[in-house]
């Protein structure tokens, strides 16, 4: 009988909810300026967050490697108050968190705009503050779409391998995902274990999915 | 209506000015990471001998012969450990006849350049500053299998096995220590000399540490292959073997 990496399993799903819950509020933010306001540099904010889609994992994994490595710009800060990032469990929510993010993106711009501004128009013509406005109106008429971007988040961040394995390793027993285990699974040759994790994580897709499904599907009043 | 004499000569003449190309063949080779630099120079040298077009896959040894067992076109491998070797021969791939061992290399501990560590010795490696230590997963990659066959001799393995950071191959094991996200790492003698960015801090004398040595072999699929034949006998001669000394290999008689 194969055995799971439960260690893979565990840091996987935990680091993937860590990455979506660190994405959410800057996301949605983000998706809020690109929906409801032009500025300049608009464009050039669009293209950088639609990278870590467009680009090969491992490239975005290099760059990340490159800022949170002990030489780099943002490494070697972390690295002189004692906190290691490459290497450790952070890397993999880093990781996680960076390639999921155009999807919390994505997701909350086309839900805010598809609220439209008018209903906005008639609270604050109501009296209603744009803080309140925001917040009790424009925000949960566009949960579903938002909900559905993090749960799109969630399962990218999931699948996550190229940058993964290049900031964290595969270090057996802290560093290791679903994905990567499955890889070095099959470099060892244990194909049996190999197929449990991939079982598991079909079973996760398949939760995730169908959960965006049902979070997206509008109710007919 | 027939061709002028004058489009016959040409066309010819086009053909054999081809034919060195037609003729030309391609050998695949696979091997060990840890001789990308010095096959790169033999292969140079040999095409513009024979004019055949060696094209190499390069990667840790275990995923190679992996890659061989799932059916990948390859004509010679040449394996960094013997284990490897006998994966390849267990699936029933290998000519054994052509199977010889080519080369020994020897362990070496590396750390980056502006590192502070002096008259290091393996016992430091149980030293707390000593914090990671990258090797070739010592699981399966034939450097990081004899990084720990020599630490385990010498009752260290235990103690450090939790600093190890095992990497893909020994050359991201190299990469690691020369960025610095690694103090620490064990590559072959031949790595560490290509390196820029990292040094030998300790070097394993050949007696101590494991025998490493990497057999090379014809694969079965390729035994009517005359140019693989031929590359083959190539990195076996002379010729080769002074290139191979001068990248720090070891020739194996």
């Amino acid at each position: 009988m194969s055995s799971l990496d439960w260690p893979a399993i565990g840091l996987s799903f935990g680091a993937a909810t860590l990455a979506v819950l660190i994405n959410l509020v800057p996301g949605v933010g983000l998706a809020w300026l690109l929906a409801r306001r032009a500025w300049p540099g608009k464009s050039l904010v669009e293209t950088i967050v639609t990278l870590p889609l467009v680009m090969p994992p491992v490239a975005t994994g290099l760059l990340l490697l490159e800022l949170l490595g002990r030489r780099g710009w943002l490494g070697s800060m972390l690295h002189s108050l004692n906190i290691e990032v490459v290497f450790t469990w952070k890397a993999v929510v880093a990781a996680m968190a960076v390639m999921s993010f155009p999807f919390v993106v994505r997701n909350a711009r086309v839900a805010l705009e598809a609220v439209g501004t008018r209903v906005e128009q008639v609270a604050a013509t109501l009296g209603a503050s744009p803080w309140r406005v925001a917040w009790t109106v424009t925000l949960p008429l566009a949960r579903r779409g938002i909900a559905a971007g993090a749960v799109m988040a969630f399962a990218r961040a999931l699948g996550e391998f190229g940058a993964t394995i290049l900031v964290a390793g595969n270090i057996p027993g802290s560093t290791t995902t679903i994905s990567t285990s499955i890889y070095s699974d099959i470099l060892l040759g244990h194909d049996g274990d190999a197929y449990g994790l991939i079982v598991v994580s079909i079973g996760l897709a398949f939760v995730a999915i169908l959960a965006s499904e049902l979070l997206v599907r509008e109710r007919r009043l | 209506m027939h061709p002028s004499p004058r489009r016959l000569v040409l066309a010819l003449a086009l053909l054999l000015g081809l034919s060195p190309a037609l003729f030309a063949a391609d050998v695949q080779v696979f091997a060990a990471a840890s001789l990308t630099d010095v096959l790169q120079a033999i292969a140079k040298d040999y095409e513009a001998k024979s004019g055949d077009h060696i094209r190499f896959n390069f990667a840790g040894s275990n995923v190679l012969a992996r890659q061989i067992e799932q059916g990948a076109p390859a004509a010679i491998f040449i394996s960094a450990d013997e284990a490897q070797m006998k994966n390849v021969a267990k699936a029933g791939l290998v000519d054994a006849a052509t199977q010889r061992d080519l080369l020994a290399n020897t362990l070496v501990i590396i750390a980056p350049n502006d590192s502070t560590l002096a008259n290091f010795q393996p016992v430091d490696f149980t030293k707390p500053e000593i914090k990671r230590i990258a090797l070739a997963d010592p699981r399966t990659v034939p450097a990081g299998v004899y990084s720990k066959a020599y630490l385990e001799k010498l009752g260290l393995w235990s103690k450090v096995e939790a600093k190890v950071i095992p990497t893909a191959n020994v050359r991201a094991a190299l990469a690691a220590v020369e960025s610095g996200n690694a103090e620490t790492g064990m590559v072959y003698k031949t790595d560490a000399s290509m390196s820029k960015s990292a040094k030998v801090i300790f070097s394993v004398p050949q007696a101590d540490g494991p025998k490493i040595v990497y057999p090379i072999a014809l694969l079965k699929t390729s035994t009517g292959d005359d140019a693989a034949k031929k590359f083959l006998a190539y990195l076996e001669s002379p010729a080769a073997g002074a290139v191979f000394v001068h990248y720090g290999f070891l020739t194996e008689k």
